[in-house]
Parts: structure tokens; C-alpha cells; sequence
């Protein structure tokens, strides 16, 4: 294929003499050889067999630029090049930026107000939910029960495999490493109160907890997300639907009463992977581990995990309804809000938990 | 212009989800430097053949062929090179949600020509945008900043910027008002003059068809039941096409065009 741009001197005048196609796949040598071109500069366009809008737009740009003058235009080429002049208006392609300290004070102003308006967003989102709890009170035929055993089944059911499992191995894994330690004083059958008691009073409701906010929290996010972009809530609203009544509430009661039932599982789950390994590692019998587990675990410590359960679900639903009804735009918020969902309400689990365990050891439930 | 030459032809398509048999036998061929224009009714697989054509659907039957290449059961490494000579607008823009319209146009100029200038890039961009009909403050926005009709026009400007030789458009005037969607009209019918592009047009707006279609193409009983200009289809005898083209909008969209062809 020949295309070339060669220089030559015609009458004295330097001519840049472009030949073959004059496309975008040579866009970029070819500006080299025109920025190379000394002043005036005369661009013969008589060998180009093909013209696209890059090529014309490079040489409508050594005219503009370098006043070139053009000659051997075809008619589709200088109408081309016509065209392209026609849209050179001053299109701006990057945001403007701002010198770098005054844009991190701004970065920090701008992030302290999301902060703020997150809170008060939270505090206003918490109320709405308290007033649609409200209304529902006052009429109970409006209550969506078939959402709500739809999300028991999914929050719920759904979750006791993966819930059980991780629990099982947790037991294991106390049972294990307590036995270790406990042997090195001839303590192993303490193995017992150790397991009994973390799992009852703490691991279970926390991981529960934990494992809902990961697989629940995250899901309501990104479904009301979701149908925040498609328009789906704003189509709610004009029917006259409360969002807030159709679709959080029923998250709500799910989280709320699944957690409970979900770490009262985790517990049993536990106990059971570690009496396997007691039984099986240290050759405690389940009889006696289980009278053991009856002697050393209180039955405060039950009520203790039961009664953290619905307070974590209520955060869990509480975060992740709120993030996703934050969401405003565009399918990377959807992400965005889902992340800090979880991040949030883990977080808030696990202040709410050491706030327990103060409380409840400073009442006497040792 | 070498009439007659197809730059697309379908050959025996056919598609189907599950049970539902969307195209049968389906032929068709565009001619390069042509515009087709593709009608039917809501449902008839019209959208389903523009992504058979582009590779976004396998079709369980057929032969297709793009720019003199084979489309179906390709490897992604030899439809680049085809992929490099088309440009796509599609029904909801499909922008990159996470760049700028500027951004978005300069995705496939990059992945092609990886070595061009930022200043370079940046007017191609810019030009591009221009051509697209978007403001000249549309640049730097996202596109969730955009209504409707710039969505679109960002979209045409994605689609054109590696000067395609080949452009599909699905619905390209759906959604924009009278005056935007005529404007748009001129400014394919324009770049197709001065480029020689070949244009794939998905459309319910008679008069964009009237306007700037050389050829139509109605889809119906699961294949392309007719193609021709609209005068030719006319004086075929389907019930559809009757009521299509002879409906009381079909008819307000042929005074228009025969007006703007006296005045």
C-alpha cells in the first residue's frame, strides 16, 4: 500500500504530499510529520485514495492551527475536512480541577458534609420506618404477609446450611485449640465450659450476625439499589404504594425474627462440633459432655445470645435497606452502597456487642 | 457506489429461547452504502437480529456474514478485527455508566490506537462529541447527568468514533422530541453521504423511514417477509404492511416527505 507523506519543494514552498489512505490507523505518525513541517506549510492531498474524519480532522487542524493551505482536494475530501470544521466548537472534555490543597480541603468539607447528611439521613429513614410501623399498626389488613414469609424463607431457611456449617467447624475449632491449651495443666474438661459458654453467651449470636449482614444485609442494598435505578420504587410511589411499607418493613421483620431462630442454631451447631471433637479427641462421652453443658452454662447466658439476636437483624435490615435507598444514579453506586451496607452494619454489631457485654455482666449475668 | 454488493447477509437464521422460536429461515442482505431500515411489530425479533448479526447472540441455526467475514461460532480474537469497522448504538445507549461522555468515546479509539496523543485524543474526542449534536459543556459529565436524547447522542458519538464503515442504530430516534429526532436523521443521512457508511437502522419512527431509508425490511411471521423501498412495499399485498405504511400515522409521515420532497 502506498502511503506516504513526502516532503517536497514545489516553487520554493514546502509541501507536505500525503498519499494512499489518510485514516486513523496513521493518525499519529502523521501529525509527526506535519508538526516536523516548517511554516507556511502547503499539504497536497491529490494521492489520498481514502479519507476519514481523523484525517481530515488532522489536516483541518494544521489550517486552523498553522494557517497550512490545502491542495489537490477531492470534493469528498474538502467536504470532509468542511464537515469536521463544522464541529469544531469548543467542547470541554475534562472536569476543570483545582489546585491540589484547596481541592483536599474541599475533599474533606464535601466528606464531612455526606457524613452529615448520612446521619440525618439514617435518623429521618429510621423515623419513616417507625411511622409505616405505625400505620400498619393501625390498619393490620395492609400488612404484606406474603413478602414477609417470602423473606423468612430466603433470610432464613435458606441460610441454615451455610449457618450450620460454619458454626459446626467454629465448635470444632474452640474445642481444638482449648483442648490444646488445657491440657498443658491437666484442665482438659474445662474444654467443655469454654465451649459451652463462648458459644452461648458470644460466637453464636456474632457470627450469625456477621454471616446475615454478608448474605441478607448486602442483598437488601443491592435489590433496592437496583430498583431504585430501574424507576421500580418511583412507579411504587405514583401507584401509591409506600416503598417503605412494600419493601423494607418486610426486610425488617425477617431480620428481626430470623436472627434469633438462625443463632439459636448456630449455638446448637457449635455445641455439637465440639462435643464431636471432646468425644472424639479427648474421649469425653456425649452423656457426659452434655450433663457438663448443663451444669457450667447458665441459663442467662442463653437469653443473653437471644436477646442480642433481633437488635443486630434490626441494625442488618436498618443499614442495608437505608444504603439502598440511597442509591441516586448509576449501577456502581448500587456496588458502592452494597460494600458499605455490610461494612456499616458489621461495624455497628460489634460495638452493639461490646456495649452488651458491659451491660449485661455489670447486671450480674456473669 | 458498487450497487448490489451485500457488506451484511444472513443466510437460513435461525433463534430461539426455550421453546419460543423467535426467527425461522430468516434471509437478509445490506448492501454497503445503503441505509436499511428494519420494521415490525413489538416482539418479532428485531433487536434479537441486530445482536445475532454482531456476535451477542448465537444463533442455533444460520450463516452470517459481516464485511465479507463469517460472524457465527468466530473466536473473539478474528471478530476484533470486524469489531474495529462497526460502530453500535444501542436502544439505551449503553454507556459506560463510571466514565465521563468524553471517556466513553475515547474508550475504542484507545483500545485500537493505544499510541495516539492525549491532546490528539482529547480533540478527536471533542470533534466527535460535536458531530454527536451534544452541548459543548457535555464532555466532562456522567452519563446518569444526561437526559434521554443526550444519552443517545453520546452514544452515536461512541459509535462513530473509529469512523465505521458500518453502523447499527437500534431505535436511534425513539425517545427524542420531533425536532432532535429530525436533526439526528440529517446528521446520519449527512455522515452516510460524506462517509459512505452503511447503516443498519432498527426503527418504529415512519418518519425517520421516510426520510433517509433506501431500503425497508419488515419482519414478520419470524423472517424478513419483504424489503424494498417504500413505494415497493406498498404495492405488495400483506395485511401488515398495508396497515403499517396506510395507518393514519403512516400516512401524516408520507405527507411530510412528500412535502419536504416539493418544497
Amino acid at each position: 500500500m502506498a502511503s506516504t507523506a513526502a516532503p517536497t519543494a514545489e516553487g520554493g514552498q514546502p509541501t507536505l504530499r500525503i498519499r494512499g489512505t489518510l485514516t486513523i490507523t496513521r493518525a499519529a505518525s502523521l501529525q509527526r510529520e506535519i508538526d516536523a513541517e516548517p511554516d507556511p506549510l502547503v499539504i497536497d492531498l491529490s494521492g489520498v485514495e481514502r479519507m476519514d474524519t481523523v484525517g481530515a480532522w488532522l489536516v483541518y487542524r494544521a489550517v486552523r492551527d498553522r494557517g497550512a493551505k490545502v491542495v489537490g482536494a477531492t470534493p469528498e475530501a474538502q467536504s470532509l475536512i468542511e464537515q469536521v470544521a463544522e464541529f469544531d466548537k469548543p467542547v470541554q472534555v475534562h472536569p476543570e480541577e483545582r489546585a491540589t490543597f484547596s481541592r483536599m480541603i474541599a475533599e474533606l468539607g464535601q466528606w464531612m458534609v455526606e457524613v452529615g447528611h448520612t446521619l440525618v439521613g439514617l435518623l429521618g429513614f429510621f423515623g419513616a420506618v417507625l411511622v409505616a410501623f405505625a400505620n400498619l399498626a393501625a390498619r393490620p389488613r395492609r400488612f404484606r404477609w406474603n413478602a414477609v414469609v417470602q423473606r423468612f424463607d430466603v433470610v432464613g431457611v435458606r441460610a441454615l446450611g451455610i449457618i450450620g456449617l460454619m458454626s459446626f467447624l467454629i465448635g470444632v475449632v474452640i474445642g481444638q485449640q482449648g483442648a490444646v491449651q488445657l491440657q498443658q495443666f491437666g484442665a482438659e474438661i474445662y474444654t467443655i465450659n469454654l465451649i459451652g459458654r463462648i458459644t452461648v453467651r458470644e460466637l453464636g449470636t456474632l457470627m450469625t450476625a456477621i454471616m446475615v449482614a454478608g448474605r441478607s444485609g448486602s442483598a437488601f442494598a443491592a435489590q433496592l439499589g437496583t430498583m431504585k435505578i430501574t424507576e421500580e420504587i418511583d412507579a411504587m410511589r405514583t401507584i401509591g404504594v409506600s416503598p417503605i411499607e412494600a419493601l423494607v418493613i418486610p426486610r425488617m421483620i425477617a431480620a428481626v425474627f430470623m436472627m434469633p431462630l438462625l443463632a439459636f442454631w448456630a449455638m446448637l451447631m457449635a455445641l455439637l462440633g465440639g462435643g464431636i471433637f471432646v468425644w472424639l479427641d479427648l474421649g469425653i462421652p456425649p452423656l457426659t459432655y452434655i450433663q457438663r453443658l448443663q451444669e457450667v452454662v447458665p441459663p442467662t447466658d442463653l437469653w443473653i445470645g437471644l436477646i442480642k439476636a433481633p437488635v443486630f437483624g434490626f441494625i442488618i435490615a436498618l443499614a442495608g435497606c437505608f444504603q439502598g435507598m440511597l442509591v441516586e444514579s448509576n449501577s456502581e453506586e448500587v456496588g458502592l452502597r452494597t460494600t458499605t451496607a455490610v461494612v456499616q452494619s458489621i461495624f455497628l454489631v460489634i460495638v452493639l456487642d461490646a456495649v452488651f457485654a458491659v451491660f449485661f455482666s455489670s447486671v450480674g449475668w456473669i | 457506489m458498487s450497487e448490489r454488493e451485500p457488506i451484511i447477509s444472513v443466510r437460513g437464521l435461525t433463534n430461539r429461547f426455550g421453546d419460543a422460536v423467535i426467527h425461522e429461515n430468516l434471509d437478509l442482505d445490506v448492501c454497503r452504502g445503503e441505509i436499511l431500515g428494519v420494521v415490525g411489530g413489538s416482539g418479532t425479533g428485531k433487536s434479537v437480529l441486530m445482536r445475532s448479526i454482531i456476535g451477542l447472540q448465537t444463533p442455533a441455526e444460520g450463516h452470517i456474514e459481516v464485511l465479507g467475514e463469517n460472524m457465527v461460532g468466530r473466536s473473539e480474537d478474528e471478530a476484533k478485527n470486524i469489531r474495529r469497522r462497526w460502530g453500535i448504538l444501542f436502544q439505551n445507549g449503553a454507556l459506560f455508566s463510571t466514565l465521563t461522555v468524553a471517556e466513553n468515546v475515547e474508550v475504542p479509539i484507545r483500545e485500537y490506537f493505544p499510541y495516539l496523543k492525549p491532546p490528539l485524543l482529547d480533540e478527536i474526542a471533542s470533534y466527535k462529541i460535536a458531530m454527536g449534536g451534544l452541548p459543548p459543556d457535555a464532555g466532562p459529565k456522567y452519563p446518569a447527568e444526561l437526559s434521554g436524547g443526550m444519552v443517545k447522542r453520546a452514544g452515536l458519538a461512541r459509535a462513530l468514533a473509529l469512523d465505521p464503515e458500518l453502523l447499527f442504530l437500534d431505535e436511534p430516534t425513539a425517545g427524542l422530541d420531533p425536532i432532535s429526532a429530525a436533526a439526528f436523521d440529517d446528521l446520519i443521512l449527512g455522515l452516510q453521504k460524506r462517509l459512505g457508511l452503511t447503516v443498519f437502522l432498527i426503527t418504529h419512527d415512519l418518519d425517520t423511514l421516510y426520510a433517509i431509508c433506501d431500503r425497508v425490511a419488515v419482519i414478520a411471521d419470524r423472517k424478513v417477509i419483504a424489503v424494498g423501498t417504500i413505494p415497493e412495499l406498498l404495492a405488495l399485498d400483506h395485511p401488515w404492511i398495508q396497515e403499517y405504511f396506510n395507518g393514519p400515522r403512516g400516512r401524516a409521515a408520507a405527507d411530510t416527505a412528500k412535502e419536504h420532497a416539493e418544497a
